[in-house]
This record gives structure tokens, C-alpha cells and sequence, in this order.
């Protein structure tokens, strides 16, 4: 019993932390919020902004990813692997990075209105909902690319033999083979990037804004921030997290596809009757490069304008990027420290599962405005800005970390955990001789992830800022807001390369340190 | 002695009973139908699976609840006996204490071991880069470490060929003989039971029966086993 006690202490504790982090500052926003009498009329369009904008975000990304899937799938041409592999990259890309890039290509001096000038075409604006809405689909077509190419990857290759045999075309394909794989990825696909678009902030913050397009992440921050309303901005939280809570119940009775990991790719080679004549071909081609245009362009953008303003950064930059570092390996480090614990007693106690995936329901702001909301009786609130940028960065990576170590321990504890018990070993001993050695790649992927997130976050630290403490993200995102947009580009490329450098060198130091 | 008292396992639909008693020093077989609870009997003893009544004493003292690092046993199982990702210095130093910790004396007691077991200088090897067979030594040596007066062998040698699985069962004989150590050995092939145990303790049809003479029982089997053994089961002479 003492054992058993001793066994489950550290993923209790982490728990307890989590539960303290997520369901503290949420207790903290009701007793304050007093009843949701507190909202207006522009909050209730907010909250539809918010609903809208992720549906149809979710379903345009959903819809263009099929056709881009299905190329990917069918045909093999040079740089198909990279650019499979470089769909994983907005997963980690900082927002802020990539809203420039996107100002930078549809903004209103940017390359596509340069291309529809001539042709006498009304200037388009990247601002507003439908900014939003392209800012969505551009981290979210990826995504749904990957999962739908997954989703074709796994029918198995027999069928696609067995219709060659039975003298198939491709409309065939589709609708014996194609159709019945995406009814059952395309809910699950929908659903996540639903789930995400939801609490959406940075996006909004630099490209929405006014009635037309604000969320309810954005608006907890104009409550909070300009109107000091801490009532309203309680009454809003508590929004947030019923929308997310609903969003997620609904999700669970969905089956979520895979949503990262490395590039799954089998080597089967698709069968050429199947893939149908030049007219077939020449639409794969097209859409597999406007979709690699619409992905690269922008961090294309983002290195052309800002390599060469590399040099004339401002003073400002350098703590800034030092404070994000250090936030970004401190986050780390508790991410591993919570999430671990979780994942190895999840796979046998339901409850740790159900807290590593606790701050799904929670957003940064509102965990942010309930930390704001217990300190201030006690300190002033800003001393408290970096500890909780920390915390937030961490807790929105546990759930991530923790479905990303979960199957290598199930594999680990099946195939040693009687050799390690007979054995006797446990405790340090074991973690050090057994779980970290076998984990570390995992490890050095949820830390490459983890780290990643937290330096491209441009969250919390907006509610706390007193406009000298600064990450980088944030840094960026004052130069932008004060048109130095060459030093902006300076400070995007900046970004983007330490935040990739990151998660780079952890997946690599999880893959040396696996002694295997 | 190893007493086994009115044991009961439970596991869904599966059901096995246990009641008998094994001397120390003796080397016992454990044969029967696939699915009969072989295995699993191996595991209640070793501490892996709570037994639903019953207790399992070494000695008279009773050891149902020990932790399985505790118990006075090694076991060796049909694979993953050895951790990968350690040298076999490492893995062999995890039979001397839970911690792995290698000073002087412990160096020279692995050394000792691996050269028993014929691995002599392998020591900064780790389990893939050695054979299969070496494999099978390289945890052979761990037990012998560990020196418990038990020693349980889930068919580690299944996956080896005829002429290695001889040279590790002669190997097993000779260390449990030098050692005094009790041996309890689950196995698909009544071979194995005949040249290394003198008895053989049958599991089928939810009972796990008290050891009896092995020579009899393969010679004159009961019809459960009869029929799990096949043609085989004809005394060779």
C-alpha cells in the first residue's frame, strides 16, 4: 500500500498543481465576475465573432486541404518529403511571425495587391474578419493536410491494388475508396481546428479588432486592459471556458485524428491507372503549388525583409529576446516536470489524464486575468507578469507533452516493467536508468515543442506589460504597432530562427541522448 | 521449500487452482496445454499478479504480498530480459543492487559472472551488439548475481535453436546444482523437462497438479496431456 502510495505521490502533486493553476484562477474569476449581468452588447457579438470565425476557418481549411492531401498522396515528385515534413512547421511558427509575414504578402502594399494593381483589381485588405479568417487557414490547412494524408496513407495498399484489378478510374477511387476514409477524418480534423481557432488572440489582437472582429479572448483583453473592468472581463473568461468546455465535450465523442508527430510516409508507390490522365495531373500540380506558395511565401517574406535589417535592431531587442529564452527553457523544464509524472500514471489512473488535459479548457487570458485577480490584494500585479507568462506557456504545452509520451510509455512499461520490478528497481534509480533512456525521444520532442510555444507566445504578457517588461514576441509586436516595420522584419526573423533553433536543437538532443 | 497454499488466480473467466509443494534444490518442470495458466502461475510466485486467496511461503514464511524485487527469486522471461540501452556491465550490476552502482568489488564480481557464463570481456557490450544466445547467458549471469534459492525460466530459450537451447539448459543444471538453487521451469517441449527436471508439475483444466515423477508422467500421460503432447509423447528409448 505504501508503495502503491509512493508510486502515484509525484503525479498527485503534479495534479494538484495543475488543478490549482486552472481551476484556481477560474474560481477566482467567478467569485469576482458575480453573474454574467456585466456584458454588452458588443461582448455578445464577440462571442459570435468568435463562434463564426472559427466554424468557417475550420471548414475552409478542411475543404482546400482535401484536394492538397490527395496530390500529395498520388504523386511523387522532388522535395515532397521536405515539403511534407515543412507542414509540420506552423505547429511552431509564432503567430506574431506569421501575421507579419501575411501583412507582408496580402497586405495593402503587399505582393498579391502588387500583382492585381495592373489588372485594375480593388486592393485587398488583410485586416478584419477576413484577416482573421487567412491567418487561420494559413496555421490550419497544414494541419488538416496532414491529417487527411494520413487518413489516405492508412487505407491499406491491397485496396488500392484490388481496385486497379477491378479496372477502377479515379472517380471509382473516390467514391469506394476516398470518400468513406474522409467521413471519418473530416469531422475529427473540423472539430481541432475548431478547438483551436476558439481561443484565439494574437491573431485577432493584430489583425481584428473593432466590432466586426473581435473574440472573446480579445475582448477579456480590452475589458482588462482599457476598460479596467474586471467584472466584465470575469463574466467574459467565464464565457470562454464554456465555450471551450462544450467544444471539447462534443470533440470527445469524435475521434481526433493524430495531429503532429513526424511525417508519417509510407513508401508504397500509388498505382497510375488509379491516378488518372494529365488533366488529374496537371490540378494536383496546381494545387500542391499554391498551397506550398500560400505556406512559404509569407516566411519567404518575413526572411527577405528582415535578413538585412538584422543589423539595425534596436537596443530593445536584446533583453527581450534573453527574457523570452530564459522563459522558454524555464517553461520547458516545468512542462517535462508536470507532464512526465501525468503521463506515467495516466496510463493506468484516468484522473491523471483527465489533468494533463485540464488546461484545454482553460485560455492563457483567462488563467492570466484570474492570477491577476488573486495578486492584487497582495502585490502589484506586474512583478507577477514573467512568472506568469512561465506558467501559462507551460500549461497550455502539458496537454500536448503528455499525448506525446503516453504510447512510449505504454510501450515501455509493457515490454520492462516486470524485469524492472523483479529486479526491484524504483524511484531515482529507475527513472534514471529505465524511463528517461527510453523516453528521450519523446522527451526531445514534447521539449522541442514545448519551448517553441513558449517563445513564440504573445499571450499573457499582453495583460501584464507595463510597457518595459518585454519577450520578444512582444517587442515585435510594439514595432509593428508603431510602423518601424524593417526593424519589425529584423526582430520577426530573429524570432522565427531562435524559435526553430530551439525546438531543432531539443528533438536533436532527445534523439542523441536515446542510447538505443 | 516453496509451498504453494490453496491458491487461487483469477483473471476474467480464467480460473486456476494451486495446492503443492516443491523442495528446495529440486529443478521442476512446468508443462501443459497452451492457454492453461502456465505462465501465470510463474507470475503469481514471482510477485507480478495478486493471487484471489491463498498464499504462496518460501520456507514457512509467507511472501503472497512481498514486492517482487523482494521475493527470494530470479525470473528469466521469453524476452526483453536485458535492457537495451544499458552495457551488460550495467544490466548484470542491477542483479547486485536496484541502483546499478559498480565499485570495485562489484566489477569483479560481474566480471566473475560473465566469465562463468562464457561472456568473459563483453562487459561494455550492450544486448544488441551480442548474439542471442549470449543474450540468454548475459541474463543467466544477472541471476546468478542475484544468487535467490529460486529461479523461475518462462521459456527464455524458446527463441533459440535446438543445439543453444541444449548448452543453456546444461548451463542452467550446472549453476543450479553448484548454487542449491530450487528451479521451476515453464516449457513447450516435454524434452526440456526430461533432460533438465526430474519432476514436472502438470497445469491443464484449471488445476496446477503437485510435481510427479517426470519419466512416468510423459510415459504414461493423462489424456489432456496426451493429446497436447501428440506422438511426441511416446517414451524415446
Amino acid at each position: 500500500m505504501a508503495a502503491r502510495l509512493r508510486e502515484i505521490t509525484p503525479a498527485a502533486l503534479a495534479s494538484a498543481a495543475l488543478v490549482a493553476l486552472v481551476l484556481g484562477t477560474l474560481a477566482a474569476v467567478a467569485i469576482r465576475a458575480g453573474g454574467l449581468t456585466g456584458l454588452r452588447a458588443t461582448d455578445l457579438a464577440a462571442i459570435r465573432f468568435t463562434l463564426w470565425q472559427a466554424a468557417l476557418s475550420a471548414l475552409i481549411s478542411c475543404v482546400l486541404a482535401i484536394p492538397v492531401a490527395r496530390a500529395l498522396h498520388r504523386r511523387r515528385f522532388p522535395g515532397r518529403g521536405a515539403l511534407i515534413s515543412l507542414l509540420g512547421a506552423p505547429f511552431i511558427l509564432p503567430v506574431i511571425v506569421a501575421v507579419f509575414g501575411l501583412i507582408a504578402v496580402f497586405g495593402r502594399r503587399g505582393l498579391v495587391n502588387a500583382m492585381l494593381a495592373p489588372l485594375g483589381i480593388e486592393p485587398i485588405t488583410i485586416y478584419g474578419a477576413q484577416g482573421v479568417i487567412i491567418a487561420h487557414v494559413f496555421f490550419n490547412l497544414p494541419l488538416a493536410t496532414r491529417m487527411i494524408l494520413h487518413g489516405w496513407q492508412a487505407i491499406p495498399a491491397e485496396r488500392f491494388r484490388l481496385a486497379a484489378t477491378l479496372g477502377f478510374g479515379p472517380s471509382e477511387v473516390t467514391r469506394h475508396l476516398e470518400r468513406p476514409m474522409l467521413r471519418s477524418v473530416l469531422p475529427g480534423a473540423f472539430l481541432a481546428i475548431f478547438l483551436v481557432c476558439l481561443t484565439s488572440f494574437a491573431v485577432a489582437l493584430t489583425l481584428g479588432g473593432g466590432p466586426r472582429a473581435t473574440t472573446v479572448e480579445l475582448a477579456i483583453y480590452q475589458a482588462f486592459r482599457f476598460d479596467f473592468d474586471m467584472g466584465r472581463a470575469a463574466s467574459l473568461a467565464l464565457v470562454q471556458v464554456a465555450i471551450s468546455v462544450t467544444a471539447l465535450l462534443i470533440a470527445a465523442r469524435v475521434t481526433m485524428p493524430a495531429s503532429f508527430g513526424a511525417g508519417h510516409d509510407r513508401t508504397t508507390r500509388p498505382i497510375p491507372q488509379l491516378a488518372g490522365g494529365a488533366g488529374r495531373t496537371s490540378l494536383d500540380a496546381l494545387a500542391i503549388v499554391l498551397a506550398a506558395a500560400f505556406l512559404l511565401a509569407p516566411i519567404g517574406a518575413v526572411f527577405a525583409r528582415g535578413l538585412p535589417a538584422l543589423p539595425e535592431l534596436p537596443a530593445m531587442i536584446w533583453p527581450a529576446t534573453l527574457t523570452s529564452l530564459v522563459i522558454a527553457l524555464a517553461s520547458t523544464l516545468v512542462t517535462l516536470i508536470i507532464a512526465l509524472p501525468l503521463a506515467l500514471a495516466a496510463t493506468r489512473h484516468r484522473w491523471a489524464e483527465i489533468a494533463a488535459m485540464l488546461p484545454m479548457t482553460a485560455s492563457a487570458l483567462v488563467m492570466g486575468t484570474g492570477a491577476f485577480l488573486i495578486a492584487r490584494p497582495f502585490i502589484n500585479p506586474t512583478s507577477l507578469a514573467l512568472p506568469m507568462v512561465l506558467l501559462t506557456n507551460a500549461a497550455l504545452s502539458i496537454p500536448f507533452a503528455t499525448r506525446i509520451l503516453m504510447p512510449e510509455i505504454r510501450t515501455l512499461q509493457s515490454d520492462y516493467d516486470r524485469l524492472a520490478a523483479s529486479l526491484g528497481m524504483r524511484g531515482i534509480a529507475r527513472l534514471r536508468l529505465l524511463t528517461l533512456p527510453r523516453l528521450a525521444r519523446p522527451l526531445g520532442f514534447s521539449a522541442g515543442l514545448a519551448a517553441a510555444f513558449s517563445m513564440g507566445d504573445l499571450g499573457v504578457i499582453t495583460l501584464f506589460s507595463d510597457g518595459q517588461t518585454r519577450t520578444l514576441p512582444l517587442a515585435l509586436f510594439q514595432l509593428m504597432g508603431s510602423y518601424r516595420m524593417d526593424q519589425a522584419a529584423g526582430a520577426a526573423t530573429l524570432l522565427l530562427s531562435l524559435t526553430f533553433a530551439l525546438f531543432w536543437a531539443l528533438d536533436r538532443a532527445g534523439h542523441h541522448a536515446d542510447s538505443r | 521449500m516453496l509451498t504453494l497454499d490453496k491458491l487461487a488466480i483469477e483473471q476474467g473467466d480464467f480460473r486456476l487452482s494451486a495446492d503443492l509443494e516443491i523442495e528446495t534444490g529440486a529443478s521442476v518442470a512446468v508443462i501443459g496445454p497452451s492457454g492453461a495458466g502456465k505462465s501465470t502461475l510463474l507470475s503469481v510466485i514471482a510477485g507480478f499478479l495478486a493471487p484471489s486467496a491463498g498464499r504462496v511461503l518460501w520456507d514457512s514464511a509467507e511472501i503472497t504480498g512481498t514486492a517482487p524485487g523482494e521475493r527470494p527469486l530470479s525470473i528469466l522471461f521469453q524476452d526483453q530480459n536485458l535492457f537495451p540501452h544499458l552495457t551488460l556491465e550495467t544490466n548484470l550490476a542491477l542483479g547486485l543492487n536496484p541502483k546499478g552502482k559498480i565499485d570495485r568489488a562489484a566489477r569483479a564480481q560481474i566480471e566473475g559472472a560473465l566469465a562463468r557464463v562464457g561472456l568473459e570481456g563483453l562487459g561494455k557490450r550492450k544486448p544488441g551488439q551480442i548474439s542471442g544466445g549470449q543474450q540468454s547467458r548475459a541474463g543467466l549471469a544477472r541471476a546468478l548475481l542475484r544468487a535467490r534459492p529460486m529461479l523461475l525460466l518462462d521459456e527464455p530459450f524458446a527463441a533459440l535453436g535446438p543445439a543453444l537451447k541444449t548448452e543453456m539448459l546444461a548451463l542452467v543444471a550446472e549453476i543450479a546444482r553448484e548454487q542449491g538453487t530450487t528451479v521451476l521451469m515453464v516449457s513447450h517441449d516435454p524434452e526440456d523437462a526430461r533432460v533438465l527436471c526430474p519432476q514436472t508439475v502438470l497445469v491443464a483444466e484449471g488445476k496446477a497438479h503437485p510435481p510427479q515423477d517426470t519419466t512416468a508422467l510423459l510415459a504414461d500421460p493423462p489424456p489432456v496431456l496426451r493429446e497436447y503432447l501428440g506422438e511426441g509423447a511416446r517414451p524415446r528409448d
